[in-house]
């Protein structure tokens, strides 16, 4: 994993010598160490103690987090970078509680979370004592698999446990619950490599003769496209993917999961789909009669209501989740197994190429009918998406975008150019504002080589830029845009469009100055207000060795489209209000 | 190259929505693509679906939280261990659509201790215990109905008798039908225990879960 080569400087004195295991938390501990983890993400408290006393003796970097709900999302993103699972622990009760939308944020995305949780004695579990909550319940809906570990000499397998299952198969966040007394007890063994449980066995292949009639079907096709989700990355099927496309000349969509795994460069990319997706992306999946849907669980902000939602097409889908298949949307031939390994058979089973000249011809059309595209007078305040853009012509294509959840996160999807996987790094599934900046502090430290930049909006920059703190203090090199239009502007688009310009608390007056903020947490600011300072200030921030914040204000009645209304028909997308 | 040059959209030069190029099909809203001979919907269906699971604490609460958070309609849910320890099996009676019962099945896999899942035929060996107790006037009749549905009284005093019937689900429903007339105070019943006819196995389970 690239996390290997991270540099942190342990925040304090350790003591590095390996410690012979003597207790339930020891064994914890070398479990995460046999695990290669080299990164844990949390905040101390009573009952999580005996394992931060065993990781004094590790070589493991611990970075104490802000608030829990930073810790999971450095680790969520930690995970997303690296492909493995990033590790984040807490204590019981307020602790494992502020872990929570973390792990809900890492389920939805399917990303790879370990969480560990300390808990009161067994002997106090159930009679509400100080700081219980019973996490594993509270979890059970948001997790993979939950674990409440019960023995000192099993707990380190209940680590290894929840660490191989939130990695293999579809990858998810899982929970093991420790109470004091497990960690305190004493075991001496150590805990050996991570093992699945043997009721656990994911799919690799998909069953031959369902790969041959889907060959079949997309042989025939006359318009097909493929739709690319989070899977094709998850699996590490993008080389895959591109030799397919490429050799059949089929265009390629990805869905927001999915960005990053067809580089948006190549001239059969149609970019993204869905609600804020691109005009010629969404008439594509609209009148496309087959469809290679690999990867997606179908969102409804992609598919917009399912009636519309390609309806010529003949369905494959790929997923190594058979729980996916035809859960919203019904797939004619199901393909379940790895996405790297079923595009490898599909494409040993292609007899032939469709015919696609046209087809191609046609989503070329619509590129220039619909480009991606905004007004931006020099008389009037700077545009969010030109931030965006310049930021993409001035850092390398390897650069990693985190971002909160709105209107930002929507113009930075749509203005980035993405040409690689792992670099685009947000909140798809459960739309977390906040996520932004500790998910950045979490890829940095996975991708030390590679430059890290947070876009982010003033509304959810506000709910944890009390991380800063932690990126001064690891001195991490990563810069926040705050696209900032004094208002939770998604909110007030649609406020605009559905609710008749009635702005009910969507408007933020009295945020502070993002500059002098990020400067009183000993990072540096930085403001822009007008066109002729975007240039200078962007490479300032990023030539700056260490964290910085960019208060961009920004034209506050810009608005995101093309927008598909949430539960419409994706073929119908707006371009302006008027259309909605 | 940044557009900023632009001054307008140029986006709008595209056709609007009412002039562009548009699918003649449609999906239901299960997302099956409709026949337009045929305009079809599934109809929901009561059957019966077994899980083998492995006997740990929390099996029960993420299969009955997988239901309620998935909003699936759950007629009757039981649970008890199976001849090899460590091992339970629970019969859930459901009533969905076609694509919820695939949901149903393909959920309930999911959940790491489960072990193997299965729909039982439309005709599986299945019975229920209720207990229902009835006023205890009289006394006669009420022998009378519970030797005819072959059941056995529990509790007998001057005013209740409480009585016992096993069977089909059908038959436990006439029978309190039956006891109506004495007028019912309380019934609990069990809900569904399933097994598959005769020599099929009801869970695949190779060795390591015997
Ligand atoms: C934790 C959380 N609370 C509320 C919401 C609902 N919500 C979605 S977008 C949005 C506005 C975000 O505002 P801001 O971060 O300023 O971004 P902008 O849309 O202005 O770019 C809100 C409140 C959410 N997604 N997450």
């Amino acid at each position: 994993m690239s996390g290997e080569q991270a540099q942190s400087p342990p925040e304090t004195e350790t003591d590095t010598t390996p410690k012979e295991i003597e207790t339930g938390a020891d064994a914890v501990v070398r479990s995460l160490e046999n695990a290669g983890v080299e990164h844990v993400f949390g905040v101390q408290g009573g009952a999580i103690m005996p394992v931060y006393d065993a990781l004094y003796h590790s070589e493991m970097a611990h970075i104490t987090m802000a608030h829990e709900q930073g810790a999971a999302h450095a680790a969520d993103a930690y995970g997303t970078v690296t492909g493995d699972p990033g590790v984040c622990m807490a204590t019981s009760g307020p602790g494992a509680t502020n872990l929570v939308t973390g792990i809900a944020d890492a389920n939805m995305d399917s990303d790879p979370l370990v969480a560990l949780t300390g808990q009161v004695p067994t002997e106090f579990v159930g009679n509400d004592a100080f700081q219980e909550t019973d996490t594993v319940g509270v979890t059970s809906p948001v997790t993979k698999a939950n674990f409440f570990a019960d023995d000192p000499t099993s707990v380190g397998g209940d680590v290894g446990t929840a660490f191989a299952l939130a990695n293999r198969g579809r990858q998810g966040p899982t929970l093991v619950d420790l109470p004091k007394d497990v960690t305190n007890g004493e075991t001496t063994d150590d805990p050996g490599a991570p093992e699945l449980p043997d009721t656990y066995a994911p799919p690799e292949k998909a069953d031959s003769d369902a790969v041959s009639e889907a060959a079949t079907a997309l042989a025939r096709a006359e318009k097909p496209v493929i739709l690319a989700g989070g899977g094709v990355i998850k699996a590490e099927a993008s080389d895959e993917l591109r030799a397919f496309a490429t050799e059949h000349e089929i265009p390629v969509i990805t869905t927001m999961p999915g960005t990053g795994s067809f580089p948006e460069d190549h001239e059969l990319s149609l970019e993204i789909a869905g609600m804020h997706g691109t005009g010629y992306a969404n008439m594509a999946i609209t009148v496309t009669d087959c469809m290679l849907a690999v990867g997606t669980r179908f969102d409804d902000r992609l598919t917009g209501g399912v009636e519309t939602f390609a309806p010529d097409a003949e369905i494959i889908h790929v997923d190594i989740d058979a729980a996916e298949i035809s859960k919203n949307i019904e797939a004619d031939h199901p393909l379940v197994g790895d996405a790297k390994v079923v595009l490898d058979q599909l494409a040993d089973s292609m007899v032939g190429s469709p015919a696609t000249e046209s087809w191609v011809e046609q989503c070329q059309t619509w590129k220039s009918e619909y480009p991606m595209d905004y007004a931006a007078p020099d008389d009037e305040p700077v545009k969010p998406q030109y931030i965006v853009e310049r930021f993409d012509e001035l850092t390398d294509d390897d650069t990693i975008v985190t971002t909160g959840v709105g209107q930002h996160q929507m113009w930075a999807w749509q203005y980035w150019t993405w040409t690689k996987p792992r670099t685009w790094v947000t909140s798809h599934g459960l739309g977390t504002m906040g996520y932004g900046l500790p998910a950045a502090i979490g890829a940095k430290l996975a991708a030390p080589e590679q430059d890290v930049v947070c876009f982010d909006g003033d509304g959810s920059f506000l709910m944890t830029c009390q991380e800063l703190s932690v990126a001064v203090r690891e001195n991490l090199d990563i810069t926040v845009v705050v696209l900032n239009n004094s208002a939770i502007g998604m909110v007030r688009q649609w406020q605009d469009a559905f609710f008749g310009e009635r702005h009910m608390a969507s408007e933020y007056p009295w945020i502070p100055d993002f500059d002098t903020l990020a400067e009183a947490f000993g990072a540096r600011g930085f403001r822009i207000d007008t066109y002729d300072e975007v240039e200078e200030v962007i490479e300032a921030a990023l030539g700056y060795d260490g964290p910085s914040v960019i208060d961009v204000h920004i034209d506050p009645g810009e608005n995101v489209y093309p927008m598909v209304p949430s539960g419409g028909d994706n073929g119908l997308f707006a371009l302006t209000e008027g259309q909605l | 190259m940044s557009r900023r040059q632009n001054v307008h959209r140029t986006g709008l030069e595209g056709p609007p929505p009412e002039e562009r190029l548009r699918p003649v099909g449609r999906r239901n809203s299960q997302g099956i693509r409709i026949d337009p001979e045929i305009e079809a919907e599934h109809e929901p269906r009561r059957t019966t679906i077994s899980a083998y699971v492995n006997n740990e604490p929390g099996v029960l609460a993420r299969v009955s939280g997988l239901f309620h958070r998935r909003q699936f309609n759950i007629e009757s849910l039981t649970v008890g261990p199976t001849q090899n320890e460590g091992y339970s099996r629970i019969t859930l009676v459901v009533e969905e659509p076609d694509p919820g019962i695939d949901q149903i099945k393909k959920q309930l896999s999911k959940i790491v201790p489960v072990v193997h899942v299965r729909e039982l035929d439309s005709n599986p060996v299945a019975s229920e215990l209720v207990l229902l107790k009835v006023d205890g006037d009289e006394p006669d009749k009420v022998q009378a109905i519970t030797e005819m549905y072959d059941g056995q009284t529990l509790d007998a005093g001057p005013r209740t008798i409480t009585v016992q019937i096993t069977g089909e689900e059908g038959k436990i429903d006439d029978a309190i039908d039956a006891y109506k007339q004495f007028g019912i105070r309380e019934i609990a019943r069990t809900g569904q225990a399933a097994l598959a006819r005769g020599e099929e196995e009801t869970a695949r389970v190779d060795e390591r879960h015997t």
